[in-house]
């Protein structure tokens, strides 16, 4: 038996997949740096990526605008002063001011009500999101590991639901609800949403249940919650992480569009959405009643899509 | 059928008393299908082999021989469905563990039994550092804690031989060169020091000076560890030097069985001879190389009778009726060659003659 303690490497393997050292021993020393793996690899890939640090940045000041809207406006977004503010234009250098935007045909601050309104649309798109990921997500993994009958029985659910236009769906889900909250709106496109990450998850799943490692695993005395949970979750997580964040600001616009026919969440909350289906009524003289919430709708949903591109093309190595 | 016993000749003191000496899995008829659109896949057909402690066993044989399918089913890692063991025994120390309750079964894998793959990049979790992998053996079985579990992982990986082993601990799979990947699998096998090891080929991916390498390790440590070993290759020269009896397996059934050296020496089926013959050799230099003609048998249409026939050199109108048994080998005199079988009809021709 050689001694391979005895190493005469000065280069690492670190990027070696295939066996290719003439001599086993060159593997030797420590990897320079933190040890790689997918997620770091994937992080490190993120950070250079201009892509992720603006939509990151507009992410985190949405989330904080969100979770914080008195940081931002004292202006009361819910009663306005008809008679001094009636449609008043925005006053594009009152940085943060009550008029930065200007007024709507009730007075009300326009910049107030796009910064309250951010919170509901936020919520709803990060709620269903969650909601969405973790309810499709168990059902597509169960589905993908067990087969059989409940792959049967789920994915003929999914194919059900494929069916049904999303929007129209959750037109007809919420009509039947006369006080719709946040959490009504965001459990009925959850409802509508979720077999779409369960058709991912699935795929993923079967894709990774069959390597080499969860048999191997398998032959090594793991049970099913671990094989399940630490061997195959983390390998077939990456697709579903990439629709989400993508789906994330379509389902903030379905909300929007939802208020906008006036399905959406119920009198009193201020959601962008409302405002848009409200300054329609005189857009050709007030322009600016519609451009600011339209405009923090975009800006939102970009974000939020540039950020799952950005995540997919760092986690889909097949792009590098 | 016989089934054939053969002790080794040097088995060391056993380490922990009589717990690891004596019969440790002896496969009783072991037959295994596997339900396609195509039809039943006959993959085993009656397998018969027996380990004991400190033993090598070589299972020989091509691709699609139904030595990795035997194995599986001693792991109880078949998917089944497709796959099926419509009858036969795996009794691991006299106990049938195809009675048994998959949880039993999962606790005697890992810990119990063992086994090393053909392929350690694809065998280990690419999301999980190596360190972490070779814990998990000890947090599943033995519910240590994660820091005592990575201070395990650390001797384990020292053990095999791992150069730094400290640094590189937390360390990805991808890290690491093909031989070192291996030796991780094979420490993954050993951690919790289980009683037979089943290596599928486990050398088949690495070049060959690291091949070297690899077997003295696991020749090194069963030695050791006193373990039972089954050795599945299609490598004559791996098997050589670390077996100490081999079973050739043809089209899901054994044809032949024998002592490692006697079986080179004096093969006695057809099909054993015609793989010692492809061998390539220094004396036969410029002179082409002898091939067993034809393929392997489709295994959802095994030839009747013996089902190497249609490539047999030898083959007779019986071989084409008469599937033969696996019987005893003997001595043109009738004296017993221990441990030897074949299952050839005319065996006495192969070996005498």
């Amino acid at each position: 038996m050689p001694d391979l303690t005895k190493t005469t490497a000065t280069a690492t393997d670190e990027q070696s997949v295939t066996p290719d050292a003439p001599v086993d021993a060159i593997a030797s020393g420590p990897a320079p740096g933190k040890p790689r793996s997918l997620w770091n690899d994937a992080w490190r890939e993120l950070r250079s990526n201009p892509l992720f640090v603006i939509s990151a940045f507009l992410i985190v000041v949405l989330l904080v605008v969100a979770a914080f809207p008195g940081l931002f406006t004292d202006a009361n977004p819910d009663s306005g002063d008809q008679v001094n503010h009636f449609l008043g234009k925005p006053e594009l250098t009152h940085f943060f001011q009550a008029d930065w935007f200007g007024y709507d045909r009730v007075g009300r601050s326009i910049y107030s009500r796009v910064v309250h309104g951010a919170r509901n649309s936020i919520l709803v798109g990060v709620g269903v999101t969650i909601l969405v990921t973790l309810f499709g997500g168990l059902c597509g993994m169960l589905a993908g590991y067990f087969g059989g009958f409940w792959d049967s029985l789920i994915s003929r659910l999914t194919d059900v639901f494929f069916g049904i236009p999303f929007l129209l769906g959750a037109m007809v889900v919420l009509n039947a609800f006369t006080d719709r909250t946040v959490w009504v709106v965001m459990g009925a496109l959850a409802f509508l949403g979720w077999t779409q990450i369960a058709r991912v998850m699935r795929g993923a799943v079967i894709t990774t249940k069959h390597a080499d490692y969860v048999v191997a695993a398998r032959a090594l005395g793991a049970g099913t919650k671990r094989i399940l949970f630490r061997h195959i979750l983390p390998n077939a997580l990456a697709p579903v992480i990439v629709v989400a964040t993508i789906s994330l600001g379509t389902y903030i616009v379905a909300e929007s569009t939802l208020s906008y026919l006036g399905l959406g969440l119920g009198d009193g909350a201020i959601s962008w959405g409302g405002d848009i289906s409200d300054a329609t009524q005189d857009i050709r003289n007030n322009p600016h009643t519609l451009f600011f919430p339209a405009g923090m709708l975009s800006i939102t949903v970009l974000a939020f899509i540039m950020m799952g591109d950005a995540v997919r093309e760092a986690l889909d190595p097949k792009l590098r | 059928m016989t089934s054939i016993d053969i002790k080794a000749d040097s088995v060391p003191a056993p380490r922990s008393g009589e717990e690891r000496s004596g019969r440790l899995l002896d496969v009783k008829d072991l037959h295994v299908e596997f339900h396609t659109r195509e039809g039943v896949v006959k993959a085993v057909n009656g397998v018969n082999y027996s380990v004991d402690a400190g033993e090598t066993l070589a299972v020989l044989g091509e691709s699609g021989s139904g030595k990795s399918v035997t194995a599986q089913a001693i792991m109880g890692i078949l998917d089944m469905p497709p796959g099926k063991i419509p009858q036969g025994e795996i009794l691991f120390r006299g106990q049938d563990m195809l009675k048994m309750s998959n949880e039993e079964r999962r606790k005697i894998r890992g810990r119990k039994i063992a086994m090393i793959f053909q392929d350690a990049l694809s065998s280990l979790n690419p999301v999980l550092s190596v360190g972490y992998q070779l814990g998990e053996m000890f947090r599943v079985h033995d519910g240590l804690s994660r820091k005592q579990a990575k201070a395990k992982a650390v001797e384990l990986m020292e053990r095999v031989k791992i150069p730094a082993a400290k640094e590189r601990v937390n360390d990805y799979p991808h890290q690491f060169s093909g031989g070192m990947r291996q030796r991780i699998m094979i420490a993954m096998a050993l951690a919790l020091e289980p009683d037979l090891i089943i290596a599928d080929e486990p050398t088949t991916a690495l070049d060959v000076t690291v091949q070297a390498q690899v077997m003295d390790l696991l020749a090194d440590l069963q030695r050791e560890y006193n373990m039972g070993l089954i050795l599945i290759t299609h490598d004559l020269g791996v098997v050589a030097d670390v077996a100490d009896k081999i079973a050739v397996m043809y089209a899901g059934r054994i044809v032949e069985t024998a002592p490692v050296h006697e079986l080179y020496k004096r093969p006695a089926h057809p099909y054993t001879r015609g793989l010692l013959e492809s061998i390539p050799r220094l004396d036969q230099k410029g002179q082409e190389l002898y091939a067993i003609k034809g393929l392997p048998p489709n295994l959802l249409h095994i030839p009747s009778g013996c089902a190497f026939n249609p490539r047999c050199p030898k083959a007779q109108d019986i071989c084409r009726t008469d599937v033969p048994a696996l019987v005893p080998v003997t001595e043109r005199d009738g004296a017993e060659l221990p441990g030897r079988g074949s299952a050839c009809h005319f065996w006495k021709e192969t070996i005498h003659g």
